[in-house]
């Protein structure tokens, strides 16, 4: 469904049992819901991608490296809502994520 | 006495549960998803049977309430499946949250439903309320008066429900036909197969080239549209109902409309009543009936889409009329079905007919020929004008001072 500038789609344009197109959480921007910040220390970090693989929100950005392996590379700050999950996913020995309090 | 009229039928004893669980059988849908125990009757549990041994291709998802057999099977059906489960009672209560996601997704779910009292007081027997109170879910409601309609309910319902992009519910009257035997006809596996056809859903959740997001916020925006549309799904189902039950007469041979009329054409007295008290009331016809007392029945199958516009058609030429409700909807008013009648005959302008609403059968309570005999008896008070009709809801068989 695609929706028109400054139109909205009637009931009868509307696909029915409320359909909309693949992925729109990308437009929801969640990261204002978050009251902890995570901290991701690059120096520590060894890709592991468990903090990757355990987000709910798809929030820690990986990309491939020179070896076209997978590396963390940074977090969407725009749909982390901070539940720290990664944090404590972190294996304890190198604890690369750590929570701090959101600055207002 | 149910009798044979399809050429290739088969008569059989059984009860209105096994009926449901054969024609889940012949049906063979990919996912069942039920908390097969009480409050539920022994439907899916049969069906489960036929799992077990193989009988049947479907996967049975045994869960651990019903709140999560409607959640499992609304699942099932978003994936794609053709997705069927069966309750009752407070197990359609616990249902209830998923109900409403079941039609708003538009999701072609069947339901095995058989009407049983709701608790408190416990109570496992027959009466509406359970369905009654589901009337604004969303979900077509078809009723059935014997096991034989149940098991033809049934395989139209699929067909009705994934034309109409709505979930449907079959019900028969608990104990009263779920548990007692009856000579059906079944039909041959594979024509009912045929019958029912495949499952092509235009979209669903597994079809990785067409990604969607399904059950998404929908806010002040958007939400109003997509309930207008369900709304106006459930007018439109009133014609696809019409045009399936065509299809299986032409099938079957077995004539199904959005209710049945029973000497009703040039009745002056009438009741409308749900599920097998018709039955009963069909002897009392037939006994006034040879005394040359105009009396008829107007027996809804399907209560939701309610038939507003056809029934007022029907009802405009009687006298007096008897609305029976198997359920009290304690609104301080009326009970369901009287209060639909009554609002499709004065939206339709028609005033004549005398109105009375009766409750009765709660919690299994009985219903003889003599409690309907004498109900058309106040009717014929009232058409002929010795007695003014009750103005508020009488209650049958109940000991009252």
């Amino acid at each position: 469904m695609k929706k028109e500038e400054n139109r909205k789609l009637t009931v009868q344009e509307l696909p029915v049992g409320d359909i909309v197109e693949a992925g729109t959480a990308v437009n929801f921007l969640t990261g204002s819901w978050r009251s902890q910040r995570l901290v991701w220390d690059k120096d520590k970090c060894i890709h592991c991608l468990t903090c990757w693989i355990s987000c709910p929100d798809n929030s820690i950005k990986i990309a491939p490296d020179e070896k076209k392996t997978a590396v963390v590379t940074g977090i969407d700050y725009d749909h982390c809502k901070g539940c720290g999950i990664c944090a404590s996913e972190c294996p304890v020995k190198i604890g690369a994520i750590t929570m701090e309090q959101e600055k207002k | 006495m149910i009798k044979a009229v399809y050429s290739k039928g088969k008569l059989v004893a059984k009860t209105g549960n096994e009926v449901m669980a054969e024609a889940m059988r012949q049906i063979e849908p990919d996912v069942v998803a039920a908390y097969p125990i009480t409050p539920a009757t022994e439907i899916v549990q049969i069906f489960s049977q036929f799992v077990a041994d193989g009988i049947v291709k479907s996967k049975y998802v045994a869960v651990e309430s019903e709140h999560s057999a409607m959640s499992a099977t609304i699942a099932a059906c978003a994936a794609g499946a053709r997705a069927m489960t069966g309750t009752s009672s407070q197990g359609l209560c616990l249902m209830w949250e998923m109900l409403y996601i079941a039609s708003g997704l538009r999701l072609p779910i069947v339901m095995a439903e058989v009407n049983r009292a709701i608790s408190a007081p416990i109570n496992i027997h027959g009466d509406q309320s359970d369905t009654m109170g589901a009337r604004d879910s969303g979900w077509i409601q078809i009723y059935s008066e014997n096991s034989q309609e149940a098991y033809d309910n049934m395989i139209q319902a699929v067909k009705i429900a994934e034309k109409a992009k709505l979930p449907t519910m079959v019900t028969t009257d608990g104990f009263i036909i779920s548990h007692c035997m009856e000579v059906v006809e079944l039909y041959p596996d594979q024509d009912v197969k045929e019958f029912v056809g495949e499952y092509k859903p235009e979209r669903y959740l597994l079809d990785t080239k067409k990604p969607y997001t399904l059950g998404s916020v929908d806010l002040q925006d958007y939400y109003f549209e997509h309930r207008y549309q369900l709304a106006q799904a459930m007018r439109d189902a009133k014609n696809i109902i019409l045009d399936v039950a065509k299809d299986f007469e032409h099938s079957f041979g077995r004539k199904y409309d959005l209710y049945e009329k029973y000497q009703l054409e040039d009745a002056e007295i009438v009741v409308v009543v749900i599920g097998s008290a018709a039955g009963t009331a069909k002897v009392v016809v037939d006994e006034l009936r040879a005394k040359d007392v105009k009396a008829g029945i107007l027996k809804i199958r399907v209560f939701r889409p309610f038939p507003v516009e056809q029934i007022v058609k029907d009802l405009a030429h009687v006298k007096a009329i008897a609305v029976m409700d198997r359920a009290d909807s304690c609104s301080g008013a009326y009970a369901p079905l009287y209060s639909d009648i009554i609002s499709s005959l004065y939206s339709a302008g028609i005033v004549t007919p005398k109105v009375e609403n009766y409750v009765y059968g709660l919690g299994g309570r009985e219903i003889n020929i003599e409690h309907i005999m004498q109900i058309y008896d106040n009717l014929r008070k009232i058409a002929s004008g010795l007695q003014k009709p009750s103005s508020q809801v009488e209650y049958v068989n109940v000991r009252k001072k």
